[in-house]
């Protein structure tokens, strides 16, 4: 069927490019407590993008007797398209990255609605008035593309993941906690504790509220705190859609230390096992670890073929689509390396200062030029060296670029945030802290 | 395909105690702008469907795009549904309807061409450059269709259609480091007429992202602010919205101690309605994803909680009754507790008033998003102005606003009486976004509430 499509709609323009992408998803989900609901998601569809005479057509469908009417459609589309100054990749040879894991087709609906409700008693054994959530399941999918350059690529995707959560309501105070972890393959009764753990952990942290700290106070963020607060304002920078229009402020700034020397952020779609990690791309272009950051240093940014094109780059195997759109550049699995120093030491020496975990309203505003504002709606205030409790009504505003030159330590720790981002803590200043009061 | 005996059939002897069935087709229209000009134009089209089955108070949900073996679908999802458990069925009673609905179509997007539509979009893209200053665009335009065929255990059977387009003009400025937007977003219930006449508000976009490149930011705190229409709905919709929907409330005894009718949230001046009943909007519609009728349900009267949103499950476990708020935003996802059109009534002050005795205050215009996490809000302003000894002065930096309900919604101490709606936006929960939805209000003064700056 897509070899039919591919050599139609080559033979009627110049170059075409045919992505298919099939999968099922069985979540069990927990609301209040209790086994709410057991569901299968099946999904197949297929997308056909032509550039005839110089301009872009994209069409797609979930409906297979809409198919034969791709080629017209694309056409159709392609006559007032966009400028496609580039030509899909030919043949290329992939890294070998492993996403799949046969065990999970093996996970019985059983087995994940044990785990959810084996941990969302224990979490009710140590808060009995939580009231918890959950999701435990499973992917398998395929995704298959081709064009007419020549170039030919698959490869199947396994996932699961484990999410726990709950809320906590005194009088009209409310916390609502999450944990989880995802990857490709099957993770057991280790990765399952350190999800409690943490939750448990926070909980501790949750119990008294306290007023926010105030002034100039260090921040140290938790890699899920770099992850909600630090990580997409830095990333807009480095997209190849920004250089592409010219809004990017790190053009022209790649090769200088613009950061202090312990940060190092790096995109590694080649990481074994890792949700987001892939062989290629979502146009073909074979996948590779790239280099944002280097020891402070601003390294290239990240790119698809269209916009490495209008940037005058070359594509970063950095293509990312949904089925109904076309392709844009995006990041897989965000890597922070670690600092040099212990977490321990991190909190220890903070005589006065807010840590960030969860924020509200992140993303919201104008990131360009490495903007944050947002609510905190998970953090803690810490004072010499313990946490005190939970901050409330505190806003963090700032520019990750300011911040990020602005590094107290780094921790030789680092952890997985979710499964898709690993991160250290850090401990920075410039975070402009504003509270109720 | 006749998809009324398709699910009628696969239906029958399902051996649950609730079991539905939707099948739907999809068509979209999609031009994307971003540099200097067009990057992506897209048509897409889809179709699939999904069967939900409850027993004991369990649920099943299978979604497909194959139609092929839909009886298999009902007999796997009636077997997850048992499988799942429960403490008992608990839906609330509504009319089971049998009814072909038309959709509100004034003028319908899908008999516009599309080098009509690019030729419209080109042009605001061309006024945009026209600005001295400007750098970039972001810009949308999005029309959809989205065909909705029901059936369930009670023998009702709906069809209906939504028609939407959507329009979102940004214009970018850029000095060094420093990039700043102005922008707005428009929506309509199946009118394209929406796109025309939009030259001037393209234009003044374009001139305030350049402005804003001056403006200074400013310092965070508490300070009195007044809210146009569009972002007091925005606000209306995370602040109080979120929190009115009945499954957050439903098996949560501490929330339904909090949220309990009768309880004053604001003066007497308040009055909050959510309902698709309101007709023209982009949250309007004649059947929810039940089957259900819609409504218009008061949620505050007066300042004080009347009523919540509900699903049949939700209405049937508070022992309220259904609103017709149960939606799911494609055939991938099962209905849920959703808002439609959530508006604050108007209220008697003038914009005058609102301004009169306000020192050192903001007046906030535009959305840029917002945010719910139970009790805590924030939503983001696209333009900020100083306003001084009841006057509105110079522009600042775009600011962030968040709070608390419970203390925000008592702080508001001005309600305007010019109601104006904001159909630009989208809803998002649960993975379902965005899903059409509108919110209103007239300008609104609050007291004490956070700001953030820059």
């Amino acid at each position: 069927m897509s070899e039919e499509l591919l050599n139609a709609a080559k033979r009627k323009f110049g170059q075409a490019e045919v992505y298919r992408v099939e999968g099922e998803s069985r979540p069990v989900t927990f609301e209040a407590n209790k086994l709410k609901e057991l569901s299968v998601r099946e999904s197949s569809g297929v997308a056909l993008r032509v550039i005839s005479k110089g301009r872009l057509g994209f069409t797609s469908t979930t409906n297979p007797d809409d198919e034969a009417g791709l080629v017209a459609r694309a056409g159709a589309v392609a006559e007032f398209g966009a400028e496609a100054p580039f030509t899909l990749p030919g043949p290329a040879k992939y890294p070998k990255v492993n996403v799949h894991d046969s065990a999970v087709a093996g996970i019985t609906q059983q087995h994940m609605v044990d785990t959810g409700k084996e941990l969302i008693e224990r979490l009710r054994d140590k808060w009995p008035d939580l009231l918890c959530e959950g999701r435990v399941g499973t992917s398998t999918g395929r995704m298959q593309i081709w064009n007419s350059s020549g170039m030919e690529a698959s490869y199947e995707q396994t996932g699961y993941y484990v999410y726990v959560g709950g809320k906590l309501i005194r009088g009209t105070d409310m916390l609502m906690l999450w944990g989880g972890h995802s990857s490709c393959g099957l993770f057991g009764k280790q990765q399952s504790d350190l999800i409690l753990e943490r939750l448990l952990q926070q909980l501790e942290h949750c119990r008294n509220i306290v007023p926010a700290p105030k002034g100039d106070v260090p921040v140290i963020f938790t890699p899920r705190g770099v992850g909600a607060t630090l990580v997409s304002p830095l990333l807009e920078g480095f997209s190849g859609k920004n250089f592409a229009a010219g809004t990017s402020p790190l053009i022209g700034k790649e090769g200088q230390k613009m950061l202090d020397a312990r940060i190092s952020v790096y995109d590694d779609p080649t990481l074994p096992m890792a949700s987001g990690s892939r062989p290629c791309d979502d146009e073909g272009e074979p996948s590779r670890r790239l280099k944002f950051v280097e020891k402070g240093v601003i390294g290239g940014g990240y790119f698809d073929l269209l916009s490495a094109a209008k940037a005058g780059k070359k594509s970063t195997g950095s293509a990312h689509r949904a089925l109904t759109s076309p392709p844009s550049p995006g990041t897989s699995v965000i890597d922070i390396a670690a600092g040099d120093t212990r977490r321990h030491d991190i909190f220890a020496s903070v005589k006065d200062g807010l840590v960030v975990e969860e924020l509200l309203g992140a993303g919201q505003g104008n990131e360009m030029g490495g903007e944050f504002r947002a609510n905190v709606s998970l953090g803690y205030r810490i004072q010499n060296g313990e946490i005190t409790g939970r901050v409330k009504d505190t806003m963090v505003s700032g520019n990750v670029y300011k911040v990020l030159a602005q590094v107290e330590a780094v921790s030789k720790e680092t952890e997985w945030v979710f499964g898709s981002m690993r991160a250290p803590y850090i401990r920075c200043r410039g975070v402009e802290v504003a509270a109720k009061g | 395909m006749n998809y009324r005996d398709l699910i009628e059939d696969a239906l029958r002897g399902h051996g649950a105690d609730y079991c539905e069935a939707r099948i739907e087709e999809t068509g979209s229209t999609r031009l994307v702008y971003r540099g200097k000009g067009l990057e992506d134009a897209v048509v897409n089209s889809g179709r699939g469907g999904n069967v939900r089955a409850c027993v004991n108070g369990g649920w099943g949900f299978v979604s497909f795009n194959s139609l092929d073996g839909l009886k298999r679908r009902v007999t796997q999802a009636v077997d997850q549904a048992r499988a799942a458990g429960g403490s008992g069925t608990q839906l609330a009673p509504v009319q089971p309807q049998v009814k072909l609905a038309s959709p509100r179509i004034v003028k319908d997007p899908r008999k516009v061409a599309l080098a009509e539509k690019k030729r419209l979009m080109d042009h605001y893209n061309g006024l945009i450059f026209a600005v001295k200053g400007t750098q970039s665009v972001s810009s949308v335009y999005g029309d959809s269709s989205r065909k909705v065929c029901f059936g369930n255990s009670e023998e009702a059977y709906i069809e209906q259609e939504h028609v939407h387009v959507i329009c979102r003009i940004t214009a970018q400025a850029r000095q060094g480091g420093d990039v700043q937007e102005g922008g707005f977003s428009i929506g309509t219930l199946g009118d394209y007429g929406l796109m025309d006449g939009l030259d001037d508000e393209v234009t003044a976009s374009a001139k305030r992202a350049v402005a804003l490149l001056s403006a200074k930011p400013l310092k965070g705190g508490e300070r009195t602010v007044i809210l146009d229409p569009v972002l007091a709905g925005v606000f209306v919709h995370e602040a109080f919205g979120h929190l009115s929907e009945g499954d957050n409330v439903a098996e949560d005894k501490k929330l339904q101690e909090v949220m309990v009718m009768g309880r004053r949230f604001g003066g007497k001046h308040l009055n909050i309605v959510d309902g698709a009943a309101i007709p023209g909007l982009r949250g309007s519609f004649a059947f929810d994803d039940e089957g259900t009728a819609a409504t218009k349900t008061d949620l505050v009267r007066e300042g004080v909680l009347v009523g919540r949103l509900h699903s049949r499950e939700t209405a049937a476990m508070l022992g309220e009754k259904p609103t017709g708020n149960a939606r799911a935003i494609g055939y991938n996802f099962p209905p849920i507790v959703r808002m439609t059109n959530t508006v604050i009534e108007n209220g008697n002050a003038t914009f005058a008033d609102l301004l009169a005795g306000v020192n050192d205050g903001v007046y906030v215009k535009n959305w840029y998003g917002g945010m719910t996490q139970h009790e805590m809000f924030t939503f983001s302003s696209g333009e900020a102005y100083m306003v001084r000894n009841g006057k509105v002065e110079e522009m600042v930096r775009p600011v962030m606003l968040t709070g608390n309900l419970f203390t925000t919604l008592e702080n508001i101490d001005a309600i305007g009486n010019d109601l104006g709606m904001n159909q630009g936006g989208g809803c998002g929960k649960n993975g379902q976004s965005p899903l059409p939805v509108s919110n209103g209000s007239p300008h609104i003064r609050i007291r004490k509430c956070l700001v953030s700056g820059a």
